[in-house]
């Protein structure tokens, strides 16, 4: 399946399209205010650029430096190479502590490695306890946006999937009811956990600790309530000093929704007295793509989704389509590097506008990289021989000047006199929906012969 | 000073009217104009449907028409950002690497020449400008609205020294049509969703016309007024410039 079949699929029905590209829009305006208040806001992605380079540059040694810290702290490190390892060490401290029931947020990178499905098969209770991520989960479908989850769910359905779910009267979409029934409902959940889950949005190696932003407080309720505390980190989010966190934090919220700070961001440094806090720092290709070096800044991404709210292509074909967990424009990036030949159409999917390149907060080139996976695919991936077959044959009329001026005036002269059925039929992607340009007479090239080449 | 017109391979089959304005307009602010007749592309459709490698030659011959001129002029945003930003492929002998640093869109060749006192244009429309995402973004005629920084922009700059010209603003200053190249084929269904939204921005703007520095965007969007029977009409931002009441554009 590629992006274009489901994307097609989604807009269908241009109503909930101009709806998702309006709410995204919206955000993207309010991001826009909120820049605008900084006029150091460009030098700011440019440090945030730069730390993230550096920092990558030397990832090695700040993991490490990290461990050293964070173990220092009383933190417990694990190492997982990739998916299988991360959540096996997860379900390994569970077994130790008799874990039932876990409450989970902000984490897109159990996501990435399918945790839920695992810990269920395994017999415990996930709850995801962010709201937006709340609703896809009962949904039983994937979040669509990597901040706002939910983002393509209208409030009537939310409130059909309530009253099926959690029992609640139907509201006509009532926001205020609908949020007080999940906070009662997550509040039970919260009682019952016997761990809590989280992400991480930032590690410091200086200091061994680790920073989790939210706008819900989850996190935080998860955690304080809970005996257990595990955090899964992807290890590009280590950032060397302390002083580095606040240009990140002032670029992460600000990026994503246009607020100046995340309501809550939460610095985890110790575990609390008689508890235990873990810590995992996860690969899972991270470091392949370290190693390619013309992909390398896509690992500087910070997660805001900016570049998916002013993308035009992900407004109007919703987060599914890219049928991958980080949807949008910089997934299109990372995604192939993980599975090539699965996400092949995603770099496609791009009309290669450039505005994710400008909006990223760390100045992550993602229009650039688009268009070179797109060379490294073609080459890589032999997905559509007629495709490469018709730019060959291109490539080789455009070397072939007089061959191409018979062809253009041959192609004109066609369809001029074709009837329209014959111009308009199903091979004509173009005219489905649009007209083809009315041929003139004469090229360009053939009036300049007639009127210009003497004094040419 | 010797300028090489050109014109990307669509703009002479469909749109031979935008290449004799671009000429007209470069010959009346009394430039030296030639037009290599055998010149083609400059290699951006196979590149950007990422098959670079099969556009090396098309690039060559690019170089072979244009080598001899001061300047290579084009009305093509993102057929000069090709030219400059990714003929990195072939070997950077001399004249490629004069060729990318002397390949202008013709808005910029304008203004860069401060040539365009002498305009003397007029066009009594409402006009929208499309700020075409190559132009835009990539070779910056305009500070994007992602940017935090003071606004510019210098097709907009141009336009206003067009008499009677008036100019509207649009709710979404720069989002993309959705022509990109392959991209108005290859994801159908979103690219003229893209178009008609475009398209739309303008018509609630009041504006009679779209003009913009790349025809192929202008055709993806001509194509959805067309079909739609709109009550708009698209024209390059040469054709504008060159308009003059004294004087009709001879196609
Ligand atoms: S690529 Fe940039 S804009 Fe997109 S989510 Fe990452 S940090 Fe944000």
């Amino acid at each position: 399946m590629s992006h274009p079949s489901e994307a097609q699929k989604f807009v269908k029905n241009e109503n909930r399209v101009n709806w998702h590209d309006q709410s995204l829009w919206h955000v993207r305006e309010k991001r826009d205010k909120a820049a605008n208040l900084f006029p150091e806001w460009e030098e700011l992605r440019e440090k945030a650029s730069q730390i993230k380079s550096h920092a990558l540059s030397k990832l090695d040694y700040y993991l490490e430096e990290f461990e050293k810290n964070a173990t220092a702290n009383g933190i417990k490190v694990h190492w997982a190479s990739d998916a299988i390892e991360h959540n096996e060490i997860v379900f390994n401290i569970f077994r130790e502590h008799r874990v039932k029931r876990i409450v989970k947020s902000k984490s897109m990178l159990t996501e990435e490695c399918h945790l839920n499905p695992f810990l269920e098969k395994h017999g415990v209770e996930v709850i995801d306890s962010d709201l937006g991520e709340r609703i896809v989960q009962l949904a039983k479908e994937t979040p669509s946006h990597i901040v706002l989850p939910a983002i393509h769910k209208k409030r009537m359905e939310i409130d059909e999937l309530f009253q099926k779910h959690l029992h609640t009267q139907p509201s006509n979409g009532d926001a205020n009811y609908l949020t007080a029934a999940a906070r009662e409902h997550l509040r039970q959940k919260f009682m019952q956990a016997d761990a809590a889950l989280t992400g991480v949005n930032f590690a410091i190696a200086e200091t061994g600790e680790f920073v989790v932003c939210t706008n819900e407080g989850n996190a935080d309720m998860g955690v304080h309530l809970a005996p257990l505390h595990i955090a899964s980190m992807g290890i590009e989010k280590m950032i060397p000093r302390y002083e580095d966190l606040g240009v990140f934090i002032r670029l992460l919220a600000r990026s994503a929704t246009g607020q100046h700070v995340t309501t809550y961001t939460s610095q985890f440094r110790k575990p609390r007295e008689g508890t235990e806090l873990h810590i995992i720092l996860v690969d899972n290709g991270r470091t392949v793509q370290l190693g390619r070096e013309k992909y390398r800044r896509s690992l500087h991404c910070i997660r805001c989704g900016a570049c998916m709210n002013t993308c035009p292509v992900y407004r109007r074909s919703g987060g599914h389509s890219y049928q991958s967990v980080v949807p949008g424009p910089i997934g299109s990036i990372l995604s192939p590097g993980i599975d090539m030949k699965k996400h092949a159409s995603l770099p496609f999917a791009s009309s290669l506008c450039g505005s994710c390149s400008d909006v990223c907060p760390v100045k992550i080139d993602i229009h650039k990289q688009l268009y070179t996976w797109r060379q490294d695919i073609t080459r890589e991936t032999n997905e559509e021989p007629a495709k490469q077959f018709s730019m060959k044959l291109m490539g080789w009329l455009f070397t072939h000047p007089n061959l191409y001026r018979k062809a253009g005036k041959f192609g004109r002269k066609a369809l001029q006199m074709m009837p329209r059925w014959m111009v308009y039929n199903p091979l004509n992607t173009w005219g489905k929906q649009r007209e083809l340009p009315e041929p003139p007479k004469q090229s360009f090239q053939e009036w300049y012969q007639q009127n210009r080449q003497k004094n040419g | 000073m010797h300028i090489g017109l050109f014109i990307p391979c669509y703009v002479d089959q469909f749109y031979p009217q935008v290449a004799v304005a671009t000429l007209e307009l470069l010959e009346k602010l009394g430039h030296r104009v030639s037009v290599p007749p055998d010149q083609t592309c400059c290699g951006q459709p196979m590149a950007n449907s990422g098959y670079e490698r099969f556009a090396k030659k098309t690039m060559d011959l690019f170089v072979q028409n244009f080598a001899e001129f001061d300047y290579v002029v084009a009305p093509s945003g993102s057929c000069v950002y090709h030219v400059r930003k990714h003929f990195d492929i072939i070997e950077q002998t001399p004249e490629v690497q004069k060729i990318r640093e002397k390949t202008l869109e013709i808005c910029e060749f304008l203004v860069n020449h401060n040539t365009t006192d002498t305009l003397q244009s007029s066009f009594p429309y409402r006009v929208g400008l499309h700020e075409s995402c190559h132009g835009q973004r990539g070779l910056r005629f305009a500070k994007s609205s992602e940017l935090v920084g003071e606004p510019f922009s210098i097709i907009r700059q141009l336009l206003e020294k067009v008499e009677g010209i008036e100019l509207v603003n649009l709710q979404r200053s720069d989002e993309c049509c959705g022509f990109g190249g392959t991209f108005a084929v290859a994801e159908e269904a979103v690219s003229v969703k893209m178009g008609k939204d475009r398209i739309q921005d303008h018509i609630l703007n009041g504006a009679q016309v779209i003009t913009g520095t790349d025809m192929s965007c202008l055709m993806h969007m001509e194509g959805i007024i067309r079909r739609r029977k709109l009550p708009l009409r698209v024209m390059h931002v040469s054709e504008i410039l060159n308009h003059s009441e004294q004087h009709e554009p001879s196609v």
